[in-house]
């Protein structure tokens, strides 16, 4: 049996169960994510598990599917991985699911495979089992990819319950490159710029800090919302109140451009490899060194401090001394009028 | 390619910012009477809420938070034009980016479009331009909103459509203008307005000249303002000393961007493409005479209020009971005064004007205040 792709374009009949399925995935995913429990081709994988364990699921559906500094392949991979690494957790396994519009081009989607098994070999991560569903002209835009992970708990503790009054806040770059990307990108917004997705796999980083043996309260990686959303659920979940300096916080120049341009805010910007970590303020300077020289998290900063005032708030002090709260993002993202 | 830090940079440096603060409290502690400013421009306001500039001033300075944004002035009577028309077969509704979250009578734009109405936001209006021949089978229906500042490009659009002969695209216009809605606060024998900051690129069409009768009328200051904090603060410097000094003249801070005469070729347009009309309700305010366009008689074919006249609803439709809002941007009361204010009345879900868009009154007291 061939198993060559010949269509340019992915037809219904390649998610049909037949032959043309059958070839789309040999020839495009297998190709790629190939793994002795993938090859196997059974109903479910089998997995060796032990000790604690930790399991996620999230679904990407990214327009433009490809962006400055990565593409919705990366971002699935990426975006599981580093949900198990907020939790301390050694990605493992991974599942992937596409569901594919009718039309689209195979190049890419071998291209998109090809960005995903690069993103899985920075982590040691495996897709062990898929599946792949074509969807009529229109009833999908382009590619969606829903990746689900397991990973093994190497640090225990780590919630956002666990935040406790003392606490610094630490970010591990500058923020807001994500939602910005993906915003130039958009036809509407139609700019020239050298600025990229800050799109990666967060768990060197993140097993560094735990060599380390650094005490984590909490860690969250800020994807949709940005910083704004991750620390206002901290300081709900944790009933603390978060006081930030707001010259603290690192923001690269095309991305305050862009949100002066569009009345945006950095902090409710989405970021895809930026992540925010709560721990005891005595070892926060040592926390940052380890960030900034191991875990390739130059811009890396303490932005902040956990206190007992403004519970459930978060509140930013300006670079003059007023304050304000940071409220958490609403609605779509849309620019100011005028 | 223009390099973005320019805009911002200088206008926020913590040191002048501190010093205009100092300057401001000598010259405030000159005079007698509170200083009531009214920022007629939701933008200011925004920029005051957001970066804690108010915590900076001393007491006799008050801010009073004007009518002027575009999203939040628009009555509910004309978000129910946009629905019903985004409703229509075969139609795309375009307007500007976060029109779509204010709440009509029967919902929001958004709430629309997740029906299945096919609603587009836009930040430039000439995108309508390619939405209309991309899909030369449909209408594309143009929901103008704006004051001064947006106006021009609703008049190059339709010069464009005309132009091309792209016979798919109307227009609904809601352009409103700043001179009538600063009346109309002047006009409340209680208002305590002494001072306006007057708005930035409202002034950069329209000129600083639209504001001299309201210096005349009031003796007042007003002072042309930019939006980063050291403009705000530095066109409160420029009122306070006025008030010091016991004087109303115009002035302008924003003096790069704004000139006495404004954008002529931008105006010439507008008088073009458009004509006044006599009357049009402001959310909050109620109707105020001669303060927003239409469509000149002679583009009555591009005109979706008159083309789809028997199908648009007429009922005039009030915010609240409970809401303040009328009385909060003619400064008689402050967003906290509102008994709806945080309770049955929040960004998510708002009940009046002030409350809806990311630069009315409340929405930034809301957000931003009482820390």
């Amino acid at each position: 049996m061939s198993n060559k792709m010949k269509s340019k374009t992915v037809q219904l009949s390649h998610g049909g169960g037949g032959k043309e399925m059958n070839a789309l995935i040999q020839d495009i995913f297998f190709s790629e994510f190939h793994n002795p429990i993938l090859n196997s081709e059974e109903d479910a994988a089998l997995l060796n598990l032990s000790g604690e364990t930790a399991f996620t699921t999230d679904s990407f559906t990214v327009a433009p599917i490809f962006f400055a500094g990565g593409d919705i392949g990366k971002l699935a991979i990426a975006g599981t991985v580093n949900d198990l690494a907020m939790m301390g957790a050694e990605p493992q396994y991974l599942s992937c699911s596409f569901i594919i519009e009718e039309g689209f081009e195979v190049s890419k989607l071998k291209t998109i495979a090809a960005s995903m098994s690069q993103e899985l070999a920075k982590s040691g991560t495996r897709i062990v089992c898929g599946d792949t569903k074509v969807v009529p002209k229109g009833c999908a835009d382009g590619l969606f990819i829903n990746t689900s992970g397991v990973g093994r708990v190497l640090h225990k503790g780590i919630s956002v319950k666990n935040i406790q009054q003392g606490d610094a806040i630490l970010v591990s770059r500058d923020i807001g490159r994500h939602g910005a990307a993906i915003l130039m990108a958009r036809e509407a917004l139609s700019l020239e710029s050298e600025l990229t997705s800050d799109c990666a796999n967060l768990w060197p980083v993140i097993e560094q800090l735990i060599a380390a043996n650094i005490d984590i309260h909490a860690m969250r990686d800020a994807t949709r919302g940005g910083l704004a959303a991750v620390l206002n659920e901290w300081a709900v979940a944790s009933n603390v109140g978060i006081k930030v300096e707001e010259s603290a916080i690192p923001i690269c120049d095309e991305v305050k451009g862009l949100c002066e341009l569009y009345g945006f805010e950095a902090h409710d910007l989405a970021n895809e490899g930026t992540f925010i970590i709560a721990l005891p303020q005595e070892i926060a300077a040592g926390a940052l060194e380890i960030m900034q020289r191991y875990g390739h998290c130059e811009n890396a900063a303490i932005i902040g401090t956990v206190t007992d005032e403004h519970l459930g708030k978060v509140v930013i002090k300006t670079p003059w001394g007023s304050n304000r709260y940071l409220d958490l993002p609403h609605g779509e993202l849309l620019p100011r009028i005028c | 390619m223009l390099a973005l830090k320019s805009l911002y940079q200088g206008f926020r440096d913590p040191k002048t910012i501190a010093k205009l603060a100092e300057m401001i409290a000598i010259e405030a502690a000159k005079c007698s009477e509170p200083i009531n400013i009214m920022e007629v421009c939701g933008g200011h306001t925004h920029t005051i809420m957001k970066y804690g500039l108010n915590q900076l001033l001393p007491e006799n300075i008050k801010f009073i938070h004007g009518p002027g944004c575009p999203v939040c002035i628009m009555p509910k009577e004309r978000i129910d034009h946009a629905a019903t028309l985004a409703s229509l077969p075969n139609v795309i509704l375009v307007t500007l980016g976060d029109m779509i979250r204010v709440p009509g009578s029967k919902g929001s734009l958004a709430e629309f479009r997740s029906k299945g109405c096919d609603i587009r936001p836009i930040y430039d209006p000439l995108d309508t331009l390619a939405i209309a021949i991309d899909n030369p089978d449909k209408t594309v229906i143009f929901f103008a909103i704006g004051f001064e500042t947006s106006t021009p490009m609703t008049a190059v659009l339709l010069e464009q459509a005309e132009k091309r002969n792209i016979d798919n695209l109307l227009f609904h216009i809601n352009h409103v203008l700043v001179p009538p809605a600063m009346d109309a606060v002047m006009a409340d024998p209680k208002a305590t307005v002494n001072a306006f900051i007057g708005p930035a690129h409202v002034s950069v069409i329209s000129g600083a000249k639209v504001y001299r009768p309201a210096v005349d009328n009031y003796h007042m200051p007003v002072v042309v303002s930019g939006f980063e904090p050291v403009d705000v603060m530095e066109s409160i410097l420029r009122i306070t000393k006025q008030k010091a000094q016991g004087v109303a003249e115009l002035d302008v801070q924003y003096s790069r961007a704004v000139t006495e005469e404004g954008n002529l070729a931008a105006q010439e347009k507008n008088e073009h493409f458009f004509e006044i009309r006599e009357d049009f309700r402001w959310r909050g305010l109620g109707p105020i005479p001669n303060s927003a366009l239409k469509l000149s008689s002679q583009y009555a074919h591009r005109d979706a209020e008159l083309i789809y006249a028997d199908r648009l609803p007429v009922k005039e439709i009030d915010d609240h009971k409970a809401c303040q809002c009328g009385d909060i941007l003619r400064g008689l009361a402050n967003p906290k005064d509102c008994k709806v204010f945080g309770r049955g009345c929040s960004p998510e879900s708002p009940l009046g004007s002030c409350m809806v868009s990311s630069e009315g009154a409340c929405n930034a007291y809301y957000r931003y205040n009482g820390v």
